[in-house]
């Protein structure tokens, strides 16, 4: 199929910002919580309209669709969705509170370009995919405009987001001279591997390892998860983190096919810096969503694996551990985004000592999503580490895969720490008990059956291994 | 008379490596933005010449270079707006004393 019509999801996202964009208008303020609505339900419509995956392409080739692209743009959306409900808590607050609709109408811009991002077939149309994506977060970052950290987080994320995004330009450049294309098919089929086109690869996979925060090019992250809303900076780490790891894959896999020897080895190397430096650096923070920043950087270095791998095992595998990452992240900015408005911005660990006594089930859902992220075994980011692991190893990356997992035991010691400042320690004076908002309670009660639920319903990873095409 | 393509080339490498060198030397917030404005010109630059020169039956460098043109004016916007709202929370823009997210 041809036409028009294989951009359903896109055309659909556009009418969903302009609804919304009308609303913001429209509505008398404030307005918060009619938008809210309207911006999940307009979601929910989204998930449900585009669910069917379809295959087709459009302009050329430039813009195609598979699948597995499909279900990545369902998942994609299904976790903007819980973002949503979890936006609440903060976009009420008095000095976010007209802000509401540009924060709707900027986050479906950024999931707007991460669809493009994923879907493209042309560097053209990629590279205005991933900064379609980028622009519209720095201006979230910062959109908590009068608490000056907010605007520091989001000039470090812009400069960097430049800069990388002109070092993987550069590379494109290279590439568009040694092969005289921009289509991903045309370029496979004439590139070879000589070292202006390794050099190539190199600057390009620069732009989506800022993109991703591997080690090399983390510098921004955690200042800007520090720095933003909480609620960004939850968006920032899961969705965009996903859409990026799965378009490196599949052009990893699609165009640079004729180097796989020289990508392989740059990935070894890169995963097991970021997943050990990133596990290092993390047991020094106390700020929770600096850690979080630091254990996201380590989750990177785990997706990487499955790119690693190189595989349609790979490939099911990294969208899996995608599905997981989101639910179990979500889960935990959730908490710590609830924590943070009801206290007046609290969030450094000690905050948290005793908070079991206070609010028992807030404590609960933090230990299991935290579980999860560090892979113990009922949950589901056991199975999720489970695939991709066994993914890289049938591809024959035994020493990584053993570096990894030595990792993933330090990774549980910090985890725990914070389940440990739940239950254990002693604290006079814990967070009081507060009732969160019904959307909120909804959208941790999603996250918290995906954690639960998602690895012993073994028919998604079927699925998805069903559906995964290089 | 035509210029051999390696003169472009190497102006182009030249104000790459001047705007990494300007990114992690300069200080001011919008140092750094004229120096990734410099590196962003040289991808434009290298883009341009690759196809007037070696595939001059297509447009996709010359198009390639418009895209990067307005994109690249979008991010300076965003950026610009940033600094601005950094300079009226701290009244400077120099990077060492922005020090507040930090661990």
């Amino acid at each position: 199929m041809t036409s028009i019509l294989s951009l359903s999801a896109e055309i659909s996202l556009t009418v969903i910002i302009i609804v919304l964009l009308l609303a913001d208008l429209i509505l008398k303020e404030p307005n918060h919580k009619k938008l809210q609505g309207l911006a999940c339900i307009l979601m929910l419509i989204q998930l449900i309209v585009n669910i069917q995956p379809a295959d087709a392409e459009a302009f050329g080739g430039m813009f195609r669709t598979t699948p597995m692209i499909s279900v990545v743009k369902t998942i994609l959306t299904a976790g903007t969705l819980i973002v949503f409900l979890q936006a609440g808590e903060w976009l009420k607050r008095e000095d976010t509170r007209f802000k509401a609709g540009e924060f709707y109408i900027l986050t479906l811009s950024t999931l707007l370009g991460m669809f493009f991002m994923i879907s493209a077939g042309n560097f053209l149309l990629f590279y205005i995919g991933l900064e379609l994506a980028s622009i519209p977060l720095a201006c979230l970052v910062a959109l908590d405009k009068y608490r000056h950290h907010s605007a520091e987080a989001g000039a470090k994320y812009i400069l960097n987001a430049m800069f990388s995004s002109a070092i993987m330009l550069y590379g494109l450049s290279m590439l568009y001279g040694t092969s005289g294309s921009m289509y991903f098919d045309d370029i496979a089929s004439v590139i070879t591997g000589t070292p202006l086109q390794v050099l190539a690869m190199v600057f390009f996979f620069a732009g989506l390892g800022f993109k991703l925060s591997l080690v090399p090019f983390h510098m921004w992250t955690p200042d800007t998860y520090q720095g933003a809303p909480t609620t960004v900076a939850a968006y920032l780490s899961v969705i965009s983190k996903g859409a990026a790891a799965f378009a490196l894959m599949s052009i990893l896999i699609k165009v640079f096919a004729p180097m796989t020897a020289e990508w392989e080895l740059l990935l070894c190397v890169i995963i097991v810096v970021t997943i050990t430096v990133a596990n290092l650096i993390a047991i020094r923070q106390s700020d929770l969503k600096r850690f979080m920043a630091y254990s996201s950087i380590s989750q990177a270095g785990y997706i990487m694996l499955a790119v690693l791998a190189g595989t349609t095992q790979g490939m099911a595998s990294l969208v899996y551990y995608v599905i997981i990452y989101i639910v179990a992240n979500l889960a935990v900015f959730g908490v710590i985004n609830l924590i943070e408005q009801h206290t007046d911005g609290k969030v450094e660990r000690d905050d948290y000592n005793g908070l079991y006594k206070t609010n028992p089930k807030l404590s609960l859902i933090m230990t299991l999503a935290l579980f999860s992220l560090a892979g113990i075994p009922p949950f589901a980011g056991f199975f999720s580490k489970f695939f991709v692991f066994a993914a890289a190893f049938n591809s024959g990356f035994y020493l990584v895969v053993f570096l990894a997992l030595i990792n993933t035991i330090i990774s549980l010691y910090y985890y725990l720490l914070i389940v440990k400042a739940m239950y254990i320690n002693p604290n006079d004076n814990p967070i009081g008990y507060f009732k969160s908002g019904t959307l909120s309670r909804i959208g941790l009660g999603i996250c918290l059956a995906g954690v639960v639920a998602l690895g012993i319903i073994s028919c998604v990873y079927q699925f998805l291994n069903d559906t995964a095409i290089l | 008379m035509d210029i051999h393509i390696l003169y472009y080339l190497i102006i182009s490498t030249i104000m790459l490596f001047c705007g990494i060198y300007g990114f992690f030397t300069r200080k001011n917030l919008l140092a750094l933005l004229i120096s990734v404005e410099l590196m962003l010109n040289a991808t434009n630059i290298n883009f341009a010449v690759f196809n007037r020169y070696l595939f001059p039956d297509a447009l996709e460098g010359h198009f390639f270079t418009l895209f990067g043109i307005a994109i690249a004016a979008a991010e300076t916007a965003v950026a610009i707006a940033i600094i601005i709202n950094v300079y009226r929370n701290l009244k400077q823009i120099l990077t060492d004393d922005i020090t507040d997210l930090r661990g």
